[in-house]
């Protein structure tokens, strides 16, 4: 089971201000039983000083989504509504003194709640981002709309910026298969509808640019002549070369990373130590896979994979 | 406070009587069963018995049938990698929606990195495989079956007798994965058709880390591990003769205690889920009631989730599993609740309770006490459940 916080813990056993409100001034509902998460959040509010003066939550979902709704009353009860919707839902997670990497949806879940009751109270519509395609990142509860839009909105064309936006891809990493897909063919219709230059749009398999160098304007082109008759073997030996020189900076982060595998052009590591939960983990696999692309002088995919396989 | 421990198709307690015999092969006996002076022969011959205790177990024919492995996932990749490179121009497999990632996950990974064609039999709302799809998928390109014995989440048992028979028709191999069927019901299989086999130790009260393929005579075997020539050049490596003395033992004492498994056990366990169902509404059973493992009973709770009602439930003492993935990392409720068709509603709030010979009927009676006040804790704060719905569940009919 799950390592929860003794604060999550006391927040899911005695969990406060659940159950209805029933002289609501907003309500907000998130989430979608098919996502094995849903919440409904209701406030009432002052409408002299836009004060929440009270706030209860019904929540559908594990210990920690139950945990961090109860959390969000608590932090936003008495708070103005322009100061409650200053919250983050890394406040919440550090309001519960932190939770699994995994479960961090759960806290986005009270932010986008919060969001949703605000609005509601104001009048205005309010977009579910849920229930929008499926499911893609299940660590921080992303789905295929919610990709999309920060695509487009952002006019977003790597996997680094996609990663920053929505957090997808940011923890265990299983998802970037996925959110690939979804980055390639927004910026394929992007092109199409003219939004965008088609030497900028996403290529999968393509060399991703190396974060901190000058951007290449097109995407790499497809794997170089001569290199891709490297055998296996040859392969593995520049590999090891390359993730033997970048450890010593993995080192310096408490972390490390080895090889386990190599099949075509994926390249299969383990990271272990602090950059097994890195939320940065995912950004350090583009880095090292970026080096070994240019080592090798072929296009390569770098699949961290979970310890013990 | 009192601790109930109903997770055993996770994992068993390791049986007094086994750990007992397995305890000298780490000390005295700490031979290398292959070696050929004194010190290494009289653990093979400890080996040998263990062969011989899960033959008798099992019902095969020969004891140099049974391959030890380290467990029942290698020897489920074993037997299906193995039939790819036997098979001749044999290239595809057909499997069931519901069996375990183990040969789930590598028969995705074939998909992907060999383009070998796999058929995902389905089940209807039961859990029951869909006999007539699993027949119109054998060809002459079905290089192997593999259809688990009982499913581990429902404890659904397939019949795999016939599914072998069908298979043999096709000029397939048929494999079964029965981890969680062995030492539960009854076994004969040089009576049946089937080829392979896998086991795991630590399901049937022996440690972690041992288990065994059951090869029928004249069945080619093409090893996963390769190295030296043990297990007749079928699995290499040297033999843990102290878990293969021990799941000799613990096959053994499954064996004497079947019938209690299937009288005794299957009562508890009745009495659970009836009592359950009695106390708690909108639950209902998932999986095929008349046609199960003895221990396993997967009752579903409508409007709430799976993980909550665990944490409550260790608080209480209980330990179970959840059929909503969510405490593996994943939000997907399990596959096979899924393939199912289970609605999410309740899908999520899927438990199984598995027991073992070592449950008593107070284990039962804690569990009754203390259920209904969980499952009320929870669905008072579940957006999906006010009151209105309370009573039977809206699909139960459908199950029936
Ligand atoms: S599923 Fe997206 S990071 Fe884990």
């Amino acid at each position: 089971m799950w390592e929860y916080s003794d604060k999550v813990q006391e927040y899911f056993f005695n969990p406060k201000n659940a159950g209805t409100l029933d002289d609501a001034s907003g309500v907000g509902e998130v989430g979608a039983i098919a996502c094995g998460d849903a919440l409904k959040l209701m406030i009432k509010v002052d409408p002299e000083s836009e004060r929440i003066t009270d706030a209860r939550f019904q929540t559908f979902g594990c210990g920690s989504a139950i945990a961090s709704s109860s959390a969000l009353t608590e932090i936003i009860i008495g708070k103005t509504l322009d100061e409650a919707l200053k919250i983050t839902n890394q406040d919440i997670a550090d309001f519960l003194g932190g939770l699994p990497p995994e479960k961090m949806h759960c806290s986005v879940m009270g932010y986008e709640a919060l969001r949703a009751a605000v609005a509601n109270y104001r009048g205005e519509v309010w977009e579910d981002d849920h229930e929008e395609g499926a499911l893609l990142c299940k660590c921080f509860g992303i789905d295929e709309g919610m990709i999309e839009r920060a695509v487009r909105n952002n006019g977003l064309t790597s996997m680094e910026q996609v990663a920053h936006f929505t957090k997808a891809t940011g923890s265990c990493g299983t998802c970037v298969e996925g959110v690939e897909a979804v980055l390639e063919k927004t910026n394929a219709e992007m092109v199409a509808e003219g939004l965008l230059d088609p030497a900028q749009a996403f290529v999968m398999g393509a060399v991703p640019v190396v974060p901190g160098r000058q951007q290449r304007k097109s995407p790499v082109a497809p794997p170089a002549p001569a290199s891709s008759k490297m055998t296996t073997v040859q392969k593995i030996r520049v590999i090891e070369e390359v993730l033997e020189e970048l450890r010593p900076a993995l080192r310096n982060d408490g972390g490390d990373c080895e090889l386990v595998d190599v099949e075509d052009n994926r390249v299969m590591v383990r990271m272990t130590g602090a950059c097994v939960n890195c939320q940065l983990a995912a950004v350090t696999v583009q880095g090292i896979q970026a080096r070994l692309a240019e080592r090798l002088g072929m296009p390569v995919r770098v699949i961290p994979v979970p310890a013990g396989k | 406070m009192k601790a109930v421990y109903l997770d055993n198709n996770a994992t068993t307690r390791v049986d007094p009587a086994a750990v007992a015999a397995m305890l000298p092969f780490f000390t005295e006996q700490f031979g290398n069963a292959s070696s050929m002076h004194a010190f290494g022969s009289e653990v093979g011959g400890a080996v040998l018995k263990g062969r011989r205790q899960l033959q008798a177990l099992l019902g095969a024919q020969f004891d140099h049938e049974i391959v030890f492995t380290g467990g029942g996932t290698e020897s489920d990749n074993t037997a299906i990698l193995s039939a790819l490179e036997t098979q001749g121009a044999r290239n595809e497999i057909v499997t069931s929606a519901v069996e375990h990632p183990a040969v789930l996950a590598l028969c995705a990974w074939l998909e992907k990195s060999r383009g070998i064609k796999v058929h995902y039999i389905g089940v209807d709302a039961r859990g029951r495989l869909d006999v007539e799809a699993y027949r119109k998928a054998l060809s002459p390109r079905t290089a192997i079956a593999s259809i688990m014995w009982a499913n581990n989440e429902t404890g659904t048992i397939f019949p795999v007798e016939m599914l072998a028979e069908l298979a043999h028709e096709a000029g397939a191999l048929f494999h079964t994965d029965a981890v969680q069927a062995v030492g539960k019901i009854p076994m004969n299989l040089k009576e049946t058709a089937i080829d392979m086999l896998s086991l795991s130790g630590h399901k049937l009260h022996a440690p972690k880390g041992i288990g065994a393929l059951y090869v029928r005579r004249g069945v080619r075997l093409r090893p996963l591990i390769r190295g030296g020539h043990q297990e007749r050049g079928r699995r290499a490596g040297t033999e843990n003769a102290p878990g293969i003395v021990a799941l000799g033992v613990a096959a053994e004492l499954a064996q004497q205690h079947i019938e209690d498994e299937n009288t005794r056990v299957r009562a508890m366990r009745d009495r659970l889920e009836q009592g359950l169902l009695q106390r708690i509404g909108n639950s209902f059973v998932a999986g095929d009631v008349d046609n199960r493992l003895p221990n396993t009973a997967n009752v579903a709770f409508e409007y709430i989730e799976g993980e909550a009602i665990l944490l409550l439930m260790n608080k209480a003492g209980i330990a179970a599993s959840s059929g909503s993935a969510c405490t593996s990392g994943s939000l997907e409720p399990s596959h096979v609740l899924r393939a199912m068709k289970v609605p999410y509603t309740a899908a999520h709030g899927a438990i199984r309770f598995s027991f073992s010979r070592e449950n008593t009927d107070e284990d039962v009676d804690h569990v009754l006490e203390v259920m209904p006040s969980i499952i009320a804790k929870l669905r008072e704060m579940s957006p999906f459940w006010d009151g209105k719905n309370a009573g039977q569940s809206g699909f139960a009919p459908t199950y029936a």
